[in-house]
């Protein structure tokens, strides 16, 4: 009998090795985007836009045209490119710091403007690669390095939902929030990144997937227990849904 | 059932365990030995070719170290 | 050519628009805004992309994007907004992608004033973001020359992949006069193999400033100071008049240098052998020509709408080696050309 590859390195992606830690959900979020790209069949005209965090050397692992953009300014760079080639299909991957504190601006008003890029969302409630301080999106109690007594929000302020707060402007066409913790969760978080491209093919305005990740270095917990944590903790504040999905979204479902 | 298998890039995996909880015949295990970056990589235990190469280890694995084959597909 | 009245700011807008830039991302502020404002409607209607953003944080990064992309592109703004793009003109040069700044100057610090300044010079010309950089820094007197610059401005982009600035003021941007605006043949452009266009038919590009581990930052930097060397080897202008015989030079760009023109002009009606000394790029500064011109003369009078920033410059470049006069106004206030030529007269007869 012959045996046949079904499920190897997409080509989207090239062979590097990930900087990233073990168990760290980056990778599984990169390979999806591939997945997406590769299915798509839109390598040759997709451009993306890495961050500054985790992510920041995104470029090195996909096999596209790719840029580094300051911190927090990817969607603005992201709106330069795509706005000289709106044929090119232009997507910014971003952490919860890069996109959801000092890059808040950026990302709000490339949402308004209802400009035709996608953004994917890491939130893993911390800052990972400055060493584990409090993100935007770390949870009440939540300790980390600049938290040492847990997020107290009458000192530190609450949570930031993105998706909800992305899912209220008129330019987003599409916004929903996943995790991947699972096969199955993964299979759905697949299926919202594909979609989100396939908006933008179809010029149908902004589209956002926040993705529920793990940093098991920075949490302090091993691999399997950092997904059983995103799975209880995190998705409890941050509920998984479809925020925004605009009709013609729909249709292409 | 189409009979399948798994090669895991020993040197790619960084022994997270991730692929370890997913497998429905429980075949995919944490080695002994180390790779070359110090890590345990997983190893497929299939003494009786139960694999079906349902690919879900490999869709854990955020390292794409694990391709999978399925014999006949 | 017919000649035709313009005011400053439409003019360089319509200069960029010749020179065939193809996108601007800007964001409003006093006294640029109608760059912005003239972009807005001729570029739409030319086809071409203009875009209002939420900051100048946010147009210079959109600026950073257009470059990346390979497309003739660039912003303007105010003192207070060139602060603000900063960062993100560090990570362009270091990218070493072309884009163009203007910057029209307003009264500083803080917030100032919406009055013509030249406060930024520092700013402008010794880098100004972080990191080891500069960009190149063209001064213009007149709005012809403000049209002039900026034509030149992109051609100087393409040709060292880096940021070229216009450092003009509320004067130059706010005055009206008549200009000439040349008819220009679409830019030959050169080869933009970098760019990203989509990896089709060849390997990915990638357009990174983070150069982390090992010598690769340095080397960056090596290739980046190679350009300078380069740049002050070709690029270097300035302006000059009534040099003959002059033995109190002034020192002054811009809308300073017009107004030293008129003093120095009324200078020589009285009889005072007075000369002027303009340069018109402030990066690469003229060292060797003002040092060459102040081998001849008595006394240099460096006359800034700031509080002694070119002054370094002129000092760097003679050494110290002759008396160095300085009359400086601030917070936007603009000396007319009689108060330069007290000045003048002061040094003629102490």
């Amino acid at each position: 009998m012959e045996r046949k590859a079904v499920f190897a390195n997409p080509e989207a992606l090239t062979d590097d090795l990930t900087h990233y830690c073990p168990g760290c959900t980056h990778g599984i979020v990169h390979r999806l985007i591939a997945e997406v790209i590769d299915e798509l069949e839109i390598r040759e005209i997709t451009i993306g836009i890495a961050p500054v965090g985790c992510a920041v050397l995104a470029y090195n692992y996909f096999n596209l045209d790719f840029a580094e953009a300051a911190h927090g300014r990817a969607p603005a760079m992201a709106t330069g490119l795509k706005r000289v080639q709106p044929d090119k299909v232009v997507f910014t991957y971003q952490g919860d710091g890069d996109l959801a504190a000092i890059g808040t601006a950026e990302i709000v008003h490339a949402a308004s403007r209802g400009e035709n890029i996608t953004a994917i969302f890491i939130n893993n409630a911390i800052y990972g690669m400055t060493g584990g301080q409090m993100a935007p999106t770390t949870l009440p109690g939540q300790v980390t390095t600049s938290t040492p007594f847990g997020r107290d929000v009458k000192l530190a302020g609450y949570p930031l939902r993105v998706a909800e707060l992305i899912a209220t402007t008129s330019g987003a066409a599409y916004v929903v929030r996943r995790m991947v913790t699972k096969p199955a969760t993964i299979a759905s978080a697949k299926k919202a990144i594909k979609l989100a491209f396939q908006a933008q093919r179809a010029e149908l305005g902004f589209s956002l997937v926040e993705i529920l990740s793990s940093c098991p270095t920075n949490w302090g917990l091993s691999p399997l227990e950092a997904l059983e944590w995103v799975e209880e903790s995190m998705a409890a504040y941050y509920p998984l849904g479809d925020y925004k999905v605009i009709d013609e979204v729909k249709s292409l479902r | 059932m189409a009979r399948g298998t798994i090669l895991i890039d020993e040197d790619r995996c960084k022994g997270c365990e991730l692929c370890t909880t997913v497998c429905p015949f429980d075949l995919v295990h944490i080695a002994n030995h180390f790779n070359a970056k110090g890590y345990r990589p997983s190893t497929l235990v299939d003494p009786q070719g139960k694999c079906t190469g349902c690919t879900l280890c490999a869709r854990m694995c955020p390292d794409v170290a694990i391709i999978v084959y399925r014999e006949g597909a | 050519m017919a000649k035709i009245l313009m005011k400053g700011n439409e003019a360089i807008a319509e200069a960029a628009i010749r020179a065939g830039c193809e996108a601007y991302f800007g964001y409003p502020i006093t006294p640029q805004t109608e760059i912005l404002e003239y972009m807005s409607r001729q570029m739409v209607e030319l086809g071409r992309t203009f875009l209002q953003a939420e900051s100048e944080l946010a147009a210079i990064n959109m600026v950073y994007g257009a470059a990346c992309a390979g497309s003739r592109v660039m912003t303007s703004t105010s003192s207070q907004g060139f602060s603000l793009m900063q960062e993100g003109i560090s990570y362009i040069v270091c990218s070493e992608v072309p884009a163009v700044v203007i910057n029209v100057m307003r009264g500083g610090p803080g917030l100032g004033n919406i009055q013509p300044s030249q406060g930024d010079y520092f700013q402008m010309t010794k880098g100004g973001g972080h990191g080891d950089y500069h960009v190149i820094v063209l001064a213009p007197a007149t709005l012809q020359e403000a049209i002039d610059l900026t034509i030149l401005a992109f051609d100087l982009a393409d040709k060292y992949r880096s940021v070229v600035t216009i450092i003009a003021d509320g004067m130059i941007g706010q005055i009206m006069e008549p200009v000439e605006l040349p008819e220009i043949e679409p830019p030959q452009r050169p080869d933009q193999p970098w760019a990203l266009t989509g990896a089709k038919g060849r390997e990915r590009n990638i357009i990174t400033s983070l150069y982390l581990g090992g010598p690769n930052l340095e080397e960056v930097n090596l290739r980046l100071q190679k350009t300078l060397d380069e740049i002050k080897a070709n690029e270097v202008r300035y302006a000059e008049h009534m040099l003959e015989g002059a033995e109190i030079v002034v020192v002054a760009y811009g809308t300073a240098g017009r107004i030293a023109q008129t003093a120095v002009k009324e200078a020589r009606e009285e009889g005072i052998p007075a000369g002027l000394f303009r340069p018109i790029t402030m990066f690469p500064f003229p060292y060797a020509r003002l040092d060459e011109v102040a081998k001849s003369v008595e006394h240099l009078l460096v006359f800034e709408l700031s509080a002694g920033q070119m002054l370094e410059d002129v000092r760097l470049a003679t050494r110290d080696r002759l008396p160095i006069h300085f009359y400086g106004k601030m917070g936007g206030v603009v000396p007319s050309p009689a108060e330069v030529l007290t000045e003048i007269e002061k040094i003629a007869s102490p």
